[in-house]
This record gives C-alpha cells, structure tokens and sequence, in this order.
C-alpha cells in the first residue's frame, strides 16, 4: 500500500476532450483545500480532441513540491479512455505497490489477463455512469471518484468545492457521477 | 482576508493585475500566449476590473499600445513570450528610454526555429539590454507577489522604468498550485495610487523620445544607466516592506544550504527548486554543496552576488539559453565577468541545458554537480558543456 501521507504521484491517462486534465486539476485543487501541497499539470505540447492526452497530479501532506518534471513513476495511473490500453503503456514506470484505475465495462480479470497486466487494479465502467448521469460519455468525474476509492488521496468531500466552482449547473450531476463510481468501483490486489 | 488557493499560476497573474488596479492593458491574444491576458479580458469584459483592454494585432503593436498608455499616466500591463517578446524587441528600448513604468509578464520560452512553444530563456536573454527590470519567479506564489512588487518599484518617482517578470513557461504558466492570494485592502496598503510625474497633456505638450544627436546621445545613455542601477535600492525597499506587511521576502541572489560550500550551482526561475532537492540528497550524502537562485537579473546585483559565492571553490552556472559560436550562456558570461576582478574567485563553469521544455530531473541536476566538480578537478578543453545533449 502506498503511503497517502507522503508523497503520491498520479498521472492520467485520456483522449482530448475527455478531460484528464480538468481531473487532474481539481484533484490538486481539492488536495490544496486540505491545506496540502499539490501540483497538477498537462504533459506540454500540441493539444488535439481525440488525440491521447496525459496529465500529473502530485500531492504531498508535508512539503512544498520542487520537483516540476513529469511523472515517470506515479504510484497511481488513471485510464479514462479503455481504447488506450491498446495504444499506449499506461503502466509504464508504476511503482511496485502502485496501482491503476482503469475505466472499462469489464472484469478486473479479463483486463489483466487481456493487457498481461500484473500490478494492482481497480476497475469500474465509468462510461456507462458518465451517460446514466450526464447523458455524455465524459467520464473525468466519474474517475475522480473511482481513484479516490482505489486509494484516499484526499477525501471524497473535499472534491465538492472544486466541482461546484468549475461546473456551475451541472455540479451536481458530476457530483453524483463521481460519488456513484466511488461505490462501484471494485479494487483488487496485486496478482499473486 | 488571504486565501490559500489552489490556482493556475497564469490566471493567478491576472487576479493580481486585477488587485493592483490597473487602467490599461494592451495584447495579442494568440499563440504564444496564456490564461494570464486571456483571463484579464473576462475580468474587464464581467465589469470586475475598470480597464482598458486593447487587443491588438502583434506584439509589436501591444508594446506600442502600452507606450502611449503608460505615457498618460494610466497604471499599464500586458503580458507575452517567446517570439512575441522577439515582435515586441524595438519597442522595448523606447519605453525604458522614455522611463515608461510598464508592468510585464513574461512566459519564458524558446525561439524558433525549429518551432518550439516550450520553455527556456532563450527570449529573455535577447532582450537582456532593452533597459528593463529583469525578475526571475521560482514558482507560483513568487510570480504572483513580484507582478505586485513590479508596479511598485516600476513607478517610484526615483525610478519610473518598466519591469519584466519572468516565469518560466509551462513549468509555472499551466501549472496547478497552492498560492496564497491577497485582498485587495491589503494590496492597497503596499501599492499606492499611480502618479505619473509627466504625463502627456493636450494642454501641456510635451515630446518624449525625441531626437538625439551624437552631441547628446551618449549623455543619454549614462544617465539611462545610472538610472536602472540607482533602482537597485528601490526594489530592496519594495521587497523589504512587502516582507514586513506580507510575511514574504524576496531578495536580488537566494541562496540555499552554502554554509561551508565549496561547491555551488547557480540557476534561475523554476528550475532552481528542482535543483533545491539535489542539494538537499548531496548534503545528506555529506557532500558540502549548495544553491543559488538569481532572482534580479537586471540591475544585476554584483554586491550580492560576490558575497554569495565567497567561500566558495567551484562555482556551476545553469543557463538556459545559448549564446550561439561564443561563450555558451549567457548567466554564466556575465557570472565570470562579474568576478574576473575579485582577487580570491570561485572557478566558473558553465552548463547549458532544458532547452526547449526540456526538463532536468532532481537527478540530473545531481549530474551537473558531480561533472562540475570533475571539470573543476581535471579541467576541460571547452568552454561550456551542454547537459542531457544525445550526440
């Protein structure tokens, strides 16, 4: 298990326009409102609807954070896009006891056996919430709530305040789509 | 009351143009820009600021708009990088010659070609002798204070020049983090009212940046050169009592762990928190290095900085830009020429590295240290190396 009182390092993984980077950004905000030191920001470049976007979340309960460089080895990986698993390494440099957080209608088990993945997983079909609640299949709230299930970064209630401030009317709804993740997300150990 | 706010650091620059009130500000809204114009245009399009806002059609343009608006006596902003700053070049000169107090933000980055929008200080160096103030920001909270200080410092009657504030882009303008924004009844405190002694007036006309023949030229000059380095003192004072009021205090060179440092590395903006971390893992090992941050790059505060590097041996300087066929950067030139005359010196070497965005690691900055005391041990036949280059 990751130890959520010192350094944790997430990054995200979607396509433009899924919002990977507003996860990101209200993650770090809700870190901060906890009176932490969080870090949140883009992988720098081009940007391009569709295209695969990556972003970083650091969070840190004792230091200010120095280090600005991306994140190559993040304790916790996010996938909002399960077309990505194909396409790129999510688990690329995930640490040991990491784990990542994958958006996908299936089993935990078939993802691990189909992608030949080891680490620890935590799945939960964002997608089909993402449309039940926001009638969009956006699913960057949902999979706020999801990672918070797989590890505490920071409290759930602690995202109200930045999802209220950034998505005015449809608040709630994202609200709802992250707290319905949060119970359906199922969270698996390592592979033994 | 101040808030701790987890914040955008561009858009934070913009809450603070706001608490300091400004009149006019004048820019080119597209690439390369950031949240810092683009937010100021909502500001003043949601009636939350009282300003002007030009958009204009270049930089060029931008940095004129500013002129004429600085020249009546309206408290002036705007904000560029990169090759808009590069637009803006001529311009610059005239409004540090007609003793212009605009207030600037710069989103360092590189210079094409090839096209790169990713961040160095290959634009600030081009314009190092423009006549501006130059402030090097490490991190969010350092930006949004230093624009606050600049229009201070840029409109104190002993100095009426413009300010640069330099962050680097991307690494600080699209970064998330934890600033504590002030109010503006606490603004009010440290940044009077702005009074232009001069401005231009129908009824009073005056001309400003007028021709100079050689009979006057170089007069003109000198005193455009006691004038930026008199204004040394002024940025101490407006830094001294922003600490005293707000808590914070900047100063021209920073330096982290040089007790008993043989060894010390210099760097500037953001990256020098990442090299803040190497230090801190090379002590543990018990290794006597240390860190200094050059935060006022112009004036370029020579006192303190030779006060700084004292006892110190070796003396490693990160530039983050290239000085193309001569000596390599352009910090670490200036650094050996700074202390070429001292009797008891530091060896100077310079590295050259995160060039366009790329960035150097808590580790890589481990390396520079570890081959700077190894170039100071065996020597080296260049003058300069570059880092992390594939060759």
């Amino acid at each position: 298990m990751i130890d959520t009182a010192g350094l944790v390092e997430i990054r995200w993984h979607g396509r433009g326009g899924q919002g990977a980077v507003t996860s990101a950004e209200l993650l770090a905000q809700a870190a901060i409102n906890e009176n932490k030191y969080a870090q949140a920001f883009p992988a720098f470049g081009a940007e391009r609807r569709g295209a695969p976007v990556v972003a970083f979340v650091r969070i840190d309960s004792n230091k200010p954070i120095w280090v600005r460089a991306e994140i190559d080895e993040p304790d916790i990986v996010v996938v909002l896009d399960p077309g990505l698993l194909r396409v790129v390494d999510v688990a690329s440099g995930l640490k040991s006891n990491g784990i990542l957080v994958i958006n996908t209608p299936k089993e935990a088990r078939e993802v691990r056996e189909e992608f030949s993945l080891n680490c620890a997983l935590a799945t939960v079909d964002a997608t089909k919430i993402a449309r039940e609640l926001l009638g969009v299949p956006i699913v960057n709230t949902s999979m706020i709530g999801a990672l918070l299930k797989a590890r505490e970064v920071t409290k759930l209630e602690s995202l109200l305040e930045p999802l209220r401030h950034r998505f005015g009317r449809l608040a709630d709804r994202n609200i709802s789509a992250m707290q319905k993740a949060y119970k359906e997300t199922t969270v698996g150990g390592q592979e033994s | 009351m101040t808030q701790r706010v987890g914040i955008e650091v561009s858009r934070s620059i913009a809450i603070a143009v706001k608490l300091a009130n400004v009149d006019v500000v004048s820019a080119y809204p597209i690439t390369p820009q950031t949240h810092i114009v683009e937010d100021i245009s909502e500001l003043v399009a949601n009636g939350e600021l009282d300003a002007s806002y030009i958009p204009v059609e270049s930089e060029h343009s931008a940095m004129s708009a500013c002129l004429g608006a600085s020249a009546v006596g309206a408290r002036t902003f705007t904000a560029t990088a990169g090759q808009g700053l590069e637009l803006m070049h001529e311009v610059l000169y005239v409004a540090s010659f007609m003793r212009l107090p605009i207030v600037m933000a710069v989103a360092d980055r590189a210079l094409s070609a090839p096209i790169s929008i990713w961040g160095d200080h290959s634009d600030v160096m081009a314009v190092r002798d423009t006549g501006w103030i130059q402030i090097f920001a490490a991190n969010g909270q350092e930006t949004f204070d230093n624009v606050l200080c600049a229009f201070r410092i840029a409109e104190d009657r002993r100095v009426l020049l413009p300010v640069m504030i330099h962050l680097d882009g991307f690494q600080l303008t699209h970064v998330i983090e934890p600033i504590y924004i002030l109010e503006s009844s606490e603004v009010d405190k440290f940044l009077p009212p702005h009074e232009y002694p001069l401005p231009l007036d129908p009824d009073r006309p005056i001309t400003m940046g007028g021709l100079a023949p050689p009979n006057i030229y170089t007069e003109t000059k000198k005193a455009q050169q006691v004038n930026l380095t008199a204004a040394k003192e002024v940025i101490l004072q407006a830094w001294k009592e922003f600490g005293d009021i707000f808590g914070r205090y900047y100063s021209p060179v920073e330096s982290y762990r040089c007790e008993g440092a043989k060894v010390i590395l210099l760097a500037m903006g953001s990256f020098s928190e990442t090299a803040m971390s190497a230090v801190d893992s090379m002590r543990e090992e018990g290794k006597e290095v240390g860190l200094i941050k050059l935060c006022l790059w112009r004036p370029f505060p020579f006192a303190e900085l030779r006060q700084a590097v004292k006892d110190a041996d070796t003396l490693l300087v990160l530039d983050r830009a290239l000085s193309f066929g001569g000596p390599g950067g352009p910090v670490a030139s200036e650094i050996r020429s700074a202390l070429y005359g001292l009797d008891k010196r530091p060896k100077v070497i310079g590295f050259v590295g995160g060039l366009g965005g790329r960035v150097i690691s808590p580790s890589g900055f481990r390396e520079i240290i570890n081959r700077g005391i190894e170039i100071s041990q065996a020597g080296s036949e260049q003058e300069f190396e570059m880092f992390g280059v594939r060759e």
